[in-house]
């Protein structure tokens, strides 16, 4: 026991500031260890500059506090990726960017111990005070192997303690040891680093540990050859995908639909119980709506990572990974992409924080840089009401419905552009360095701990209201402003001849005559091209908050009767200006255009957010909101021109 | 670079002496279910590559077993040092192997 029961006064106070940091292969149990220990009181973040998150947090000793940090997963402190160069970084004095840890705990899975041992040769090269945690020995029995510990410990000439995961006894033993980080033993002599060597003194330790290799995972074999079978594998992923997706898609939407009500519901409160103006209108609109937009994720987010949290810790997210590999190679991309880019059909905040499943950050970033071009669901609205502008719900091409059939090729485009962007991005991580080889471990099927599942799920909804939330306030606000100021007296307009008792035809005013007009104005020259007049601008521009805000605020640029259902009132509208004066404003070419612009250009703020808070930068998401305008605006010219020329 | 990634960088992976006449092939190779005697990796094959097969397992002189492929042919899982890995056939094609009798 640590020197708590001794009074205060010969406790010396080693813990204040001493940092301990995990190290350990992927599924070695570092990450349940790092939860056990710190629990709700761990905060993500970034390392430095690099797309590579940091999870570190705090956990009480019997006379202290001492900081546990959890470094990313890797195989070896020879680094090939971002994320394990820094793990090397981290571990080294020199390096001052990030603090050197004062004593490393290294996870080894009791039962892959002859690859593990090979991680903690290198470990034990950089000089730190090191003791083992032995993970997974109740399967290692469980499988008929066996180790000694006790001879393990003499054998590495460091602390080794078995943590059976979930029980409360081991933990605190490995919390007395870590009291004492100072005075644990280390090895007479370090263990070497030339290849045969290294085999050979893995042997000997085996040997002296008197371990017994487990035999294979029995339930494991028999979900395998079922799992990954080329036939009933297949049909088991793309039913497990098909549930997924239904998920996240339509499970959480009852919820969302209930926030919003919610959120309509004070908005309206407000507005009743105020008096009429624009503060009651900034309240309801402007703060309310913004709040709303920003919990309406929520449920999305919850239900992807309990569902991601679930399939990778059961130890099934390698197994779909593996049958879709060589699908996602195409892309540039591996296997476990393919969840992220399915999560991006419902919506790409999710979607692109389900990159963190992806060990590697240049795949990261790339499946971020496609993730905002897959259909998601804030795009049907938009499709649905310009799809209904020019095409009779009635057309049929031959046996399809006309309208079903664009709505099916955008999104069969979203998707090859999503897995285009992907592969031009990881070809050109690939000139920043070394090719990685691809490889991936099958951890046995194990039972996912309820605890690190709610703790990914904690985290991820704190991270997104925290983090993100605020941009997307801020962004509803400032838009709602540009929208809506500056300030009209009734005098005003009255002067211009607007029924001040009609508030479809105020609406309108005030947006006609808002800051966002100019700014519609301005940028006219800019989508003149693509057949956008100021009024479809301010639409484009307000979109930024949503995509679907899009068709509300053409609906108030129209002023339709009922501004969420502006489809009529837009089909009669005319180009106020210019050469074209007088004409159909939404004709064929100009709404396959918008479209094709709705497809490409990254309109939503949120994502921009999510991309700024999962790339560490904003580098990332300026590049991502520049390349895909410069191409929803080259391909809306191209479908303008095309649609043009044959109709 | 830290000292300890520097050094562990300069490692070169020693191949397993064999008997001159024992057939040699690759990873990608061996059918599904034999197991077979890993001899050496590539000297052609990039030399961080190399080492990182090593630290996952592949180490010259170990027992390595072909479990299944994927559906197009591509990856496959092997069993080696006790627990199973995928590999790409790019990478499998790095490892030399001669068969087990």
């Amino acid at each position: 026991m640590s020197g708590a029961h001794h009074g205060h006064g010969a406790t010396t106070k080693v813990h204040e500031g001493t940092r301990i940091a995990l190290v350990g292969s992927p599924n070695s149990g570092k990450t349940t260890l790092f939860n056990a220990l710190t629990g709700l009181r761990a905060k993500t973040g970034n390392y430095p500059g690099v797309t590579v998150a940091r999870y570190e947090g705090v956990t009480t000793l019997d006379d202290g506090q001492v900081v546990i940090e959890d470094l990313p997963g890797t195989y070896s402190l020879d680094p090939i990726s971002p994320d394990e160069q820094i793990v090397a970084d981290v571990l080294d004095p020199q390096h001052t960017d990030t603090p050197t840890p004062d004593a490393l705990v290294v996870t080894l899975d009791a039962t892959t111990l002859r690859r593990s041992l090979g991680l903690l040769t290198h470990v034990l090269q950089t000089g730190l005070p090191v003791c083992v945690v032995l993970t997974f020995t109740d399967e290692l029995t469980r499988r008929q192997g066996s180790l000694d510990v006790d001879l393990l410990r003499r054998a590495l000439g460091v602390p080794v303690l078995a943590v059976v995961s979930g029980r409360r006894q081991d933990l605190g033993r490995l919390r007395d040891l870590l009291a004492t980080a100072q005075d644990w033993a280390r090895p007479a002599v370090l263990p070497p680093t030339g290849t045969t060597e290294v085999s050979a003194w893995i042997a000997s330790v085996l040997a002296s540990a008197h371990y017994d290799v487990p035999l294979l995972d029995e339930r494991t074999r028999r979900a395998d050859a079922v799992l990954l079978h080329p036939v009933w594998g297949t049909l088991v992923f793309f039913a497990t995908m098909f549930a997924f997706f239904q998920v996240i898609f339509t499970v959480a939407a009852p919820a969302q639909a209930l926030i919003e009500r919610f959120f309509g519901y004070l908005g309206s409160w407000v507005t009743t119980h105020l008096p009429e103006g624009w503060v009651s209108s900034f309240l309801s609109d402007a703060m309310l709506g913004g709040v709303g937009g920003v919990l309406v994720f929520l449920p999305q987010i919850a239900l992807l990572f309990v569902l991601v949290s679930l399939l990778e810790g059961v130890g099934y997210m390698a197994r779909a990974a593996f049958l879709m590999d060589r699908v996602m190679s195409r892309a540039g991309l591996e296997g476990r992409a393919f969840v992220a880019l399915l999560s991006s059909l419902a919506c790409a905040i999710p979607g692109i924080m389900a990159t963190r499943t992806l060990p590697s950050a240049r795949d990261r970033l790339a499946t971020m840089m496609g993730a905002p071009l897959m259909t998601c669901s804030a795009r049907l609205p938009v499709y649905v009401l310009l799809i209904g502008l020019v095409v009779d719900s009635g057309t049929r091409w031959g046996p399809i419905g006309a309208q079903g059939a664009i709505m099916f090729g955008l999104y069969v485009l979203g998707a090859l552009s999503a897995m285009t962007s992907a592969w031009v991005f990881s070809r050109l991580g690939r000139s920043h360095g070394p090719l990685m080889p691809f490889y991936m471990e099958m951890p046995p099927y194990r039972m996912p701990s309820l605890r690190s599942v709610g703790l990914a799920v904690w985290d991820a909804c704190k991270t997104f209201l925290t983090k993100i939330g605020k941009i997307i306030l801020g962004t509803t606000i400032v838009l709602w402003l540009l929208l809506n100021l500056p300030n009209h007296s009734v005098g005003d307009m009255q002067a211009a001849g607007v029924d001040t008792g009609d508030d479809a035809a105020v609406s309108a005013y005030v947006i006609d005559h808002s800051y966002a007009a100019g700014a519609g104005h301005f940028v006219e020259p800019v989508f003149q091209p693509l057949g956008f007049d100021w009024r479809i601008n301010v639409g484009v521009l307000a979109s930024l908050s949503a995509r679907e805000v899009f068709v509300a605020t053409l609906g108030q640029v129209a002023a339709a009767e009922q501004p969420d259902d502006p489809g009529n009132a837009l089909s009669r509208m005319t180009v106020d200006e210019g050469p074209r004066a007088g004409e159909p404003l939404f004709t064929p070419p100009v709404v396959a255009a918008l479209l094709v612009f709705f497809l490409y250009a990254l309109q939503c703020m949120s994502t921009i957010g999510v991309l700024r808070r999962e790339s560490g930068s904003w580098r990332w998401p300026a590049l991502a909101f520049g390349y895909l305008f410069a191409v929803a605006w080259v391909m809306g010219l191209l479908a303008r021109v095309v649609v043009g020329a044959v109709t | 670079m830290s000292m300890v990634s520097a050094h562990l960088g300069r490692r070169v992976v020693q191949p397993h002496a064999v008997p001159d006449d024992t057939a040699v092939s690759t990873l990608a190779d061996l059918r599904r279910g034999t197991t077979a005697r890993i001899v050496g990796i590539c000297e052609t094959a990039d030399p961080a590559t190399c080492r990182r097969l090593f630290d996952l397992g592949f180490a010259p002189g170990t027992e390595v077993e072909m479990l299944r492929r994927a559906p197009m042919a591509d990856p496959v899982v092997f069993r080696i040092a006790g627990y199973e890995i995928a590999l790409r056939r790019e990478q499998a094609c790095c490892i030399r192997v001669s068969a087990d009798q």
